[in-house]
């Protein structure tokens, strides 16, 4: 285990318990959320039933799903946002919402959550400053932020004038100010080139590595599931899955986590479709609903 | 509380105000230039000019201020940053008071402009200091900033929060004494004004313009219009949820 000979910084300290949680004595490290037997009611509907799993810290962690499933609702539920959160929900080691987390747990929501009439370094100043990051600090920490979604040349433009990419980027900067020890992305690459996909991937895996971050991101975008370390796959708001990428590739026999879910969701809809109507063994798979435009060839060529 | 995320909060606020030219332009010059046509309209008749001057010179910051909160809350809430401030170590405190911080500054200017230009330039005859006149003006834009956030719980666009403008306002503004003596209204309006807060904002101006020093019910007007911004800034911290379905 290497040990960085700087001065220990929140930050420095952090990835060292890290490294040490993850390598040292063999013991699990405590998961950075914990959830069991989850359960959140919108409006009089259901739309996270009985969810149970962890999540670990220190890896990416994608919440995949079709539009709809309940990403965003389980996301506000780890965040403290959501209202009607029943079930156990641990975030590190604090029940979901705690004060304690504020500082700890850095959100980006889906729509860009910014001053539209500052410019993307005046909106990291003030979240700076409620952060209550040392008021000598927190140039450097804009800076580098700035830095870390490729802003600076835009720093000083305000931010309604950006495009929609770039706007979501200053969203995504704000949640990386003060290096959280929790990041939870709600489809941070959506309407991004895909060089920038790339670039905030390799970003969110750097902040793994150097400051031991856990990161919980959400996409529909079943390619970027390979760059996880751990999946979840949500739809209708339950659990089809929870393993890595190359574990669910090979538990389904599918080259790719695309067709890995496709296939989850079609064992699924046969399970329900067997259960009710016993003696209907014939019954045909129910045609799976969301994301289900490439469903059918998909279906043909992994089974 | 912070002071530091309250005076963080208030220096972006305004900073927002500073990057919007036209919104500051219509918030000083427009009281200005309608305490103007009210003097030529009552032109033939000064003493009128005294005590509408002076009322209107309360009512202003308090719609004024009104519109500018219950228009930026309802974008926090809406834009998401709302929520993102709510999720971080920031107070509800601390973000009222950097509202009422930013948009009490505003108001000062606001109310100086108009109260030097109606008082110097205007000739409003004041028995009064101008500064208890500026003091009520501040105490109703307060009141104005407290009413504002509330209401924006309750608009889900900003074409209600404008609505609730007249709603909530003009109401108020017919029965605080302006148009017809509160006294000399049917009784059940006159009750009805002696529970509405504005009357009481206008009414201290309107001691201010009439008494040399500070009067029992100028005090008393005060603290009504205080304790009632108080009441709504308290009632819209309870709207304001870290927690929403």
């Amino acid at each position: 285990m290497a040990l960085e000979l700087r001065p220990l910084t929140r930050d420095t300290g952090r990835a060292i318990i890290h490294h040490m949680m993850n390598y040292a004595g063999g013991a699990h490290p405590a998961p950075a959320v914990e959830a069991a037997d989850l359960r959140v009611v919108r409006g009089g509907r259901t739309v996270l039933d009985d969810l149970s799993f962890t999540v670990p810290p220190g890896r990416i962690t994608g919440l995949l799903g079709p539009s709809g499933c309940g990403k965003s609702t389980l996301m506000r539920a780890v965040t403290g946002s959501q209202a009607r959160v029943t079930g156990t929900l641990t975030v590190l080691g604090h029940p979901a919402g705690h004060r304690a987390l504020r500082p700890r747990v850095g959100y980006v929501t889906q729509a860009p959550s910014v001053y539209a009439d500052l410019t993307a370094r005046q909106n990291l100043a003030y979240y700076a400053a409620v952060l209550g990051l040392p008021r000598a600090e927190r140039a450097g920490h804009v800076e580098r932020t700035l830095h870390d979604v490729d802003l600076t040349s835009h720093a000083d433009v305000l931010a309604g004038s950006l495009s929609g990419g770039q706007l979501g980027r200053v969203s995504l900067a704000v949640a990386l100010l003060g290096t959280p020890e929790l990041l939870v992305l709600d489809e941070p690459t959506v309407g991004l080139d895909p060089v920038l996909r790339r670039d905030l991937w390799q970003l969110f895996h750097r902040l793994v590595e150097e400051h031991g971050t856990t990161v919980l991101v959400s996409s529909h975008v079943m390619d970027e599931a390979e760059r996880c370390h751990r999946l979840l796959l949500l739809r209708e708001g339950r659990l089809l899955a929870d393993d890595t990428p190359a574990a669910l590739r090979e538990r389904t026999g599918t080259a790719t986590v695309e067709d890995a879910f496709l296939h989850l969701v079609d064992e699924a809809a046969d399970r329900t479709d067997r259960t009710p109507h016993d003696g209907s063994p014939g019954a045909a798979p129910r045609p799976s609903t969301g994301s289900s435009r490439s469903a059918e060839p998909t279906r043909k060529s992994a089974s | 509380m912070s002071l530091d995320r309250t005076l963080a909060t208030a220096r972006r606020v305004l900073r927002q105000l500073s990057h919007d030219p036209r919104t500051i332009a219509l918030m000083l010059v427009v009281p200005c230039v309608l305490l103007t046509l009210l003097k030529y309209v009552f032109d033939g008749n000064p003493r009128t000019f005294d005590s509408a001057g002076a009322s209107l010179l309360g009512i202003f910051p308090l719609i004024t201020m009104f519109l500018v909160t219950s228009i930026a809350t309802l974008r926090e809430r809406t834009s998401g940053t709302l929520e993102r401030l709510l999720s971080m170590p920031l107070g509800k405190g601390d973000l009222l008071a950097g509202y009422a911080l930013a948009f009490g500054a505003v108001a000062v200017v606001q109310a100086a402009l108009a109260t030097g230009l109606t008082v110097l330039v205007l000739g409003l005859n004041l028995t009064g200091s101008a500064w208890l006149l500026l003091l009520v003006a501040l105490a109703n834009a307060f009141l104005g900033t407290a009413l504002g956030l509330f209401v924006s719980a309750f608009a889900a666009s900003e074409f209600q929060a404008v609505q609730f403008m007249p709603a909530v306002l003009l109401p108020q503004i017919l029965l605080c004494g302006l148009i017809v003596p509160r006294g000399s209204m049917q009784p059940v309006l006159s009750g009805l004004s002696d529970v509405l807060p504005m009357s009481y904002g206008v009414d201290g101006m309107v001691q201010v313009v009439h008494h040399t020093g500070v009067t029992g019910d100028f005090v008393r007007d005060l603290v009504v219009v205080a304790g009632s911004a108080l009441l709504a800034l308290a009632l819209g911290a309870a709207t304001l949820r870290r927690r929403t379905a």
